[in-house]
């Protein structure tokens, strides 16, 4: 699904590298997480695929369903089927979240050729999720995450994940400012959207996401490269160690 | 003290080609605005409130012509049931015009009530007009007392079921009107007021306003869409004790306007919010002129100016908030901020306090840039693409001030105008 090679990537305005060789391929239907250290580049992978400015591929590609994906705007990825999950959702003062989930889910419809949803059929369909994941009406009225908790704001993400049913989904620090309750309501509406044709990338400093969202594979990523790749017993090992002893075994 | 010689001459020039209407109710206070021009003498780029706007258009005999607009779209306003009252450059037109009898309000032609010896519009007409010179100069404003040829005297005795629409139609591209009309809200009256239209191709038009104990008005108008248009208009507002009132002001195009109001608090515990929404592309000047005076205890003001600008529109705000002594609880706040769609446009901001009571708490804010990146990839992230993402966030920009209209519907109609106007320029 998503394949990720030999990836280099410096920051535009700097002359500063911060992915260096980044090997990864994520197949359809299976979860994968990504940890490491503060400064090991796993948001920068995160903001690269969605096609963020301020970042410069130096070498290497990434494709999505055999589709390069690094030429293409944002919202073309988007309609390919790339959704990152923001760690920190941007607050759009002024946009109603209605008025923003049905601007995208359209856009992405009509880009892929598909008809746009009618009004009764998207207000349906997002009662629906928006039940799911407990939010309440007057949160879908509000402006785009303005005044949302940051429970309330990493559940909005997860509802617009629920609507747009991308192909590959990226989650950047999603349990980041959760309390416990508010990560299991996000894991269950992962867990909900876990699919045979859907990837997931789960970026995280912790362990305890992935008691909520298992992972098939958990790679270690440290100063711009993955450094080691194993099954869910490795997220449990940095749990346990930290990450001083993988970094020495790979040294 | 004698005018510099170039004001002198503007200043008789234009009033040696106006007519000064004579007799009736308003004759002193049209004499006396004549003797007020001639005081201040017309404004010129000298005057300290007139540095970033060039006045020579409007105050010249003759102004430019302005090629008459068809924008193709049904007038602002034209699905609400409404009184409407029709000018066409600036001439009224009784048959294009509804019956102007409502309950609730009385609605007279200011030609009409001219030949009356009595009526109660004398106490207001040029009155708050002449309270507002001080501090600050108005000539334009006296210069429309003096001589305007039209206007509506409103009175409203109590609720009415519609609002009163002043539709301003411009047909005559050498057109030059000066219309001037008269508000009084009674106590515990309520009404809306709607204005539209270019009116001419030079608009000069005053409204005075007079808000009684418990009153409230709210008024929006929308300015036209003709490009060549120029208008100097002023709204001079007197609040009494637990009045509200509410403007809102949409300018789409426009080669020149200047806004000024002029709001005072004379009564306690009233609320007034003076708003706008600009949006210019190219030769566009806008200015906002904005005065307000807390002159009475536990006041709430709000001003709230939103500027669109690009290729190379200008921008320009002007707002003072005055807390006069003993004005204690005064909440005044002052927001005006410009998004700058390219680096050719400008935006001048000159924001004003003044405080003479030590327990108020006002606040102002005046702030220029770009569209925020990160909303807009927020956006384009989810699949909006990027001409789309852009009008969302312009939209999003000038949501603070198109939210001061009370009414869902009417902000709805304006929001439609916004986003035709992003619309035509992708």
């Amino acid at each position: 699904m998503l394949e990720i090679k030999n990836l280099h990537v410096k920051l535009e305005e700097e002359d500063k590298q911060i992915l260096k060789g980044v090997n990864l391929t994520v197949e359809a239907g299976k979860v994968h997480a990504i940890m490491g250290p503060n400064g090991s580049g796993k948001s920068t992978l995160s903001y690269v695929l969605s096609g963020k400015d301020g970042y410069e591929v130096t070498e290497g590609s990434a494709s999505l369903l055999g589709e390069e994906l690094l030429e293409l705007e944002p919202e073309e990825r988007a309609a390919l089927g790339v959704f990152l999950a923001f760690q920190y959702p941007v607050e759009i003062p002024g946009v109603g979240n209605m008025t923003f989930l049905r601007t995208a889910v359209n856009a992405q419809r009509k880009a892929r050729g598909e008809e746009e949803l009618s009004a009764a059929d998207f207000l349906k369909h997002v009662r629906e999720k928006a039940k799911e994941l407990k939010i309440d009406a007057e949160m879908l009225k509000r402006p785009v995450n303005v005044g949302f908790s940051g429970g309330e704001k990493k559940r909005n993400e997860i509802l617009q994940m629920a609507m747009l049913e991308p192909k590959m989904c990226i989650l950047d620090e999603t349990d980041s400012g959760l309390d416990v309750d508010a990560m299991k309501l996000v894991a269950d509406g992962v867990n909900a959207l876990r699919d045979e044709g859907r990837g997931f990338l789960v970026i995280t400093h912790y362990q305890r996401l992935l008691d909520h969202i298992k992972p098939d594979v958990v790679h270690i990523m440290a100063d711009g490269r993955i450094v080691k790749t194993g099954g869910p017993e490795l997220a449990l090992e940095v749990e346990n160690n930290g990450y001083a002893d993988i970094m020495s075994e790979v040294a | 003290m004698a005018l510099p010689e170039l004001k002198q001459s503007t200043t008789e020039a234009r009033l040696a080609a106006l007519s000064l209407p004579e007799g009736g109710c308003l004759d002193a206070a049209r004499r006396a605005a004549v003797a007020r021009v001639q005081t201040m003498g017309l404004p010129d780029r000298r005057d300290e409130y007139w540095k970033y706007t060039r006045p020579d258009t409007l105050t010249a005999v003759q102004g430019p012509t302005a090629a008459v607009f068809d924008s193709g779209e049904a007038p602002m306003f034209d699905t609400f049931d409404r009184i409407r009252i029709v000018f066409v450059d600036g001439v009224f037109d009784a048959d294009a015009s509804d019956d102007l009898s409502l309950e609730g309000v009385s609605i007279e032609r200011l030609a009409e009530i001219q030949g009356k010896d009595i009526h109660w519009a004398k106490d207001i007409y040029g009155v708050l007009e002449a309270r507002g010179q001080t501090p600050v100069q108005r000539p334009l404003a006296a210069l429309n007392t003096a001589f305007a040829t039209d206007g509506v005297v409103i009175h409203v005795t109590g609720t009415p079921s519609k609002p009163i629409n002043l539709v301003y139609r411009h047909e005559n591209e050498s057109s030059d009107a000066i219309l001037h009309h008269v508000i009084k809200v009674d106590s515990g009256a309520e009404a809306t007021i709607l204005e539209n239209g270019p009116a001419a191709s030079r608009f000069n038009k005053a409204m005075e306003i007079d808000i009684a104990d418990n009153g409230t008005l709210h008024l929006v108008r929308a300015q036209g869409r003709d490009h060549e248009r120029r208008a100097a208009t002023h709204l001079f507002a007197r609040l009494g004790r637990e009045s509200v009132f509410k403007s809102f002001t949409l300018t789409v195009n426009g080669v020149l306007t200047r806004n000024e109001a002029v709001v005072e608090f004379l009564g306690d515990d009233a609320v007034a919010h003076v708003a706008g929404a600009c949006v210019g592309d190219g030769d566009f000047h806008h200015d906002d002129t904005v005065f307000v005076t807390h002159d009475a205890v536990n006041c709430e003001s709000r001003q709230v100016f939103k500027k669109v600008l690009r290729n190379g529109a200008t921008g320009v705000f002007q707002g003072k908030i005055l807390v006069k002594e003993g004005a204690q609880k005064t909440d005044g706040y002052q927001i005006s901020q410009s998004l700058l769609l390219d680096d050719d446009s400008q935006f001048l901001a000159k924001p004003e306090l003044e405080i003479y009571a030590d327990d108020v708490a006002c606040s102002h804010g005046s702030t220029s840039g770009a569209i925020d990146e990160d909303g807009l990839f927020y956006l384009r992230s989810r699949g909006v693409p990027e001409s789309e993402a852009t009008d969302l966030m312009t939209l999003a920009f000038l949501a603070e001030a198109v939210a001061e209209i009370e009414s869902d519907e009417i902000a709805a109609s304006i929001n439609d105008r916004l986003y035709g106007w992003l619309a035509r320029r992708r």
